[in-house]
């Protein structure tokens, strides 16, 4: 058994910990500091520690970063990180998609993904696993670029809804004093549409919401995305309708275009009916295609068509502008072709 | 915590009728049935109210007065292992029936791996044979659960494949095996696959590249 790992622990649980070690408690708030605050990896590191305290914590604990072992890097100056995990031999990916005045980073928050999305590359992975709290803080902890970032998505590996515990304990800790203090205004936690995933996130963080719907009609999205037999966009949508966002509070759609299967007027109308009473935006996405898929990307005319007709309409809608393409940075492309496949398959 | 999001499905409460281990680590929970439901639909199961329901798919026939809950034991999980430990007469929580996972008459292949097999036993209980091919998966000879009901109805569009043991009636290998050795696939039929996201997205990327409409596959996942 190895150690424990401190980060991605919260307060409260770090206050737990140093309590088991006999140490003051205000030990707990130094350690977070030292943990989401200073630039250190090393327990011995924490110099406002006592020796007598650090060596307590060395019995037990390890501090948790973890570097990257590989870095692609685009000509539009995107990167793409490639982390190990606690599952052997599994990898997750984080991309780094500098812009002009805004800097983010897309986070996994599962090895491999269970939702097997038709045009999800991380999908055609399985689910190798849960990534703990520290594994996701890691993802920003350890980034090189950590100081010149604005933004975070959690849109890479994974349906962070299907890891609800782990993925809330990150979000207090990069939106707590205590930890990274960000503001919850630039993170968005991205959803396939877990009802009981979605609806906790909504009562207990203050983050934007992204739902992704890629077609309005339950025939073509039971094809696209297999959730959709477990929980109809429908029901989604009535609780994003029922809840109050506040006025700060985003809820925004993302919607993969697709040639000739979700990109017609009739989606369009569909779109507006069934979005009618949420304030919300859209994001329509160029499709890349991925190995073996059955679907081809809209042309651009047909897109920009389609995001005009919806502004129209008076839903606001933009086109995500692709990034790292000559980097393969959709996600789950780097670390499936790394993944060496050992679980023994049931069927 | 913010009250405008209560979760749609409220929870009826029953009592266990039967638990049995079927398989090493496989269980049928039965308990009395509280709504109508549709052959394909999960509901969803918990002990403890203070506890999100975990989804399980239905088993038994829309007729039968009982539901029958095939599941896994599985030693990480939360109500599995206390699933596995609970009695004839203890309480239960139940959640309404729901999804869409739902065959017709219409010809289809029902393909499996593991306890993926519970919506096809309730389509089949329910009425639903002809027109039908079942394939499952699973890795040993006790892995086919409910395979005394299937054999003498479906006989030859019953196919088990197991692939680590062999043994009578079985296809030796793994059901990926099976269905790309097969000459050719039927072109006008639906195929609806449960069971490991693994298979699932395996399975679906093997029948596209065989030459099968996309949109002709009806997936369920578990999660």
């Amino acid at each position: 058994m190895g150690k424990e790992i401190l980060l991605g622990k919260s307060l409260n649980e770090l206050t737990q910990v140093v309590k088991d070690l006999g140490l003051p408690k205000f030990t707990a708030k130094q350690i977070a500091d030292w943990l989401y605050k200073k630039d250190v990896t090393e327990i011995d590191q924490m110099t406002n520690l006592s020796l007598k305290a650090r060596t307590a914590l060395k019995e037990k604990y390890d501090f948790g970063t973890t570097a990257s072992t590989k870095v692609q890097e685009s000509v539009d100056g995107t990167k793409k990180y490639l982390y190990p995990t606690n599952h052997k031999n599994k990898f997750i990916e984080t991309a780094y998609i500098p812009d002009n005045d805004r800097n983010t980073l897309c986070v996994s928050s599962q090895v491999g993904c269970k939702m097997g999305c038709l045009f999800c590359m991380t999908g055609k992975q399985g689910f190798q696993g849960q990534l703990s709290s520290g594994e996701i803080v890691n993802q920003i902890r350890s980034l090189p670029e950590r100081d010149k970032l604005t933004n975070i998505v959690y849109m890479g590996m994974g349906e962070p809804l299907d890891n609800v515990p782990e993925v809330l304990k990150s979000l207090e800790i990069l939106t707590s004093d205590y930890g990274m203090a960000m503001s919850p205004r630039r993170i968005t936690v991205s959803t396939i549409g877990i009802i009981p995933g979605m609806v906790e996130f909504l009562d207990n963080s203050e983050c934007h919401l992204a739902v992704s719907l890629h077609t309005p009609f339950d025939d073509e999205r039971k094809k696209l995305m297999p959730v959709q037999n477990v929980y109809p966009i429908k029901d989604v949508l009535k609780i994003i309708k029922d809840f109050d966002f506040g006025r700060q509070r985003r809820v925004s759609f993302e919607y993969i275009m697709f040639k000739g299967i979700n990109d017609t007027s009739r989606h369009v109308k569909e779109l507006c009916r069934i979005l009618d009473g949420i304030k919300c935006r859209i994001n329509l996405i160029r499709f890349h295609p991925i190995p073996n898929t059955p679907l081809d990307g809209s042309d651009d005319q047909t897109i920009e068509f389609f995001k005009d007709q919806l502004n129209k309409k008076g839903i606001t809608t933009t086109i995500r502008r692709s990034r790292g393409l000559d980097i393969f940075a959709a996600c789950g492309l780097l670390s499936t072709k790394e993944l060496v496949k050992q679980q023994e398959k049931d069927f | 915590m913010n009250s405008n999001t209560d979760q749609k499905n409220k929870l009826h409460t029953t009592s266990i009728l039967e638990n049995n281990e079927i398989s090493p680590g496989v269980y049928v929970l039965k308990f009395r049935k509280i709504k109508d439901f549709k052959a394909g639909q999960y509901v969803g199961l918990t002990t403890d109210l203070s506890v999100t329901p975990r989804l399980y798919t239905i088993a038994s026939g829309i007729q039968d007065d009982e539901v029958n809950i095939l599941y896994n034991l599985k030693d990480d999980g939360w109500l599995t292992p206390r699933l596995s430990e609970i009695k004839p007469g203890t309480e239960l929580f139940v959640t309404d029936p729901d999804g869409d996972f739902i065959d017709d008459s219409s010809p289809a292949w029902w393909i499996a791996s593991g306890t993926g097999i519970a919506p096809f036993s309730s389509m089949f209980r329910s009425g639903l044979k002809e027109n039908k091919t079942l394939i499952h998966g699973g890795r040993f000879t006790h892995s086919f659960y409910f395979e005394n009901e299937f054999l003498p109805e479906l006989g030859e569009n019953y196919i088990r494949c197991c692939s680590q043991e062999s043994g009578d009636g079985l296809y030796s290998g793994r059901l990926t095996r099976y269905l790309q050795d097969i000459p050719e696939l039927p072109k006008n039929c639906r195929f609806f696959l449960c069971g490991s996201p693994e298979m699932v997205v395996e399975v679906r990327d093997l029948l596209i590249n065989r030459g099968v409409e996309y949109n002709k596959i009806v997936a369920e996942i578990y999660f």
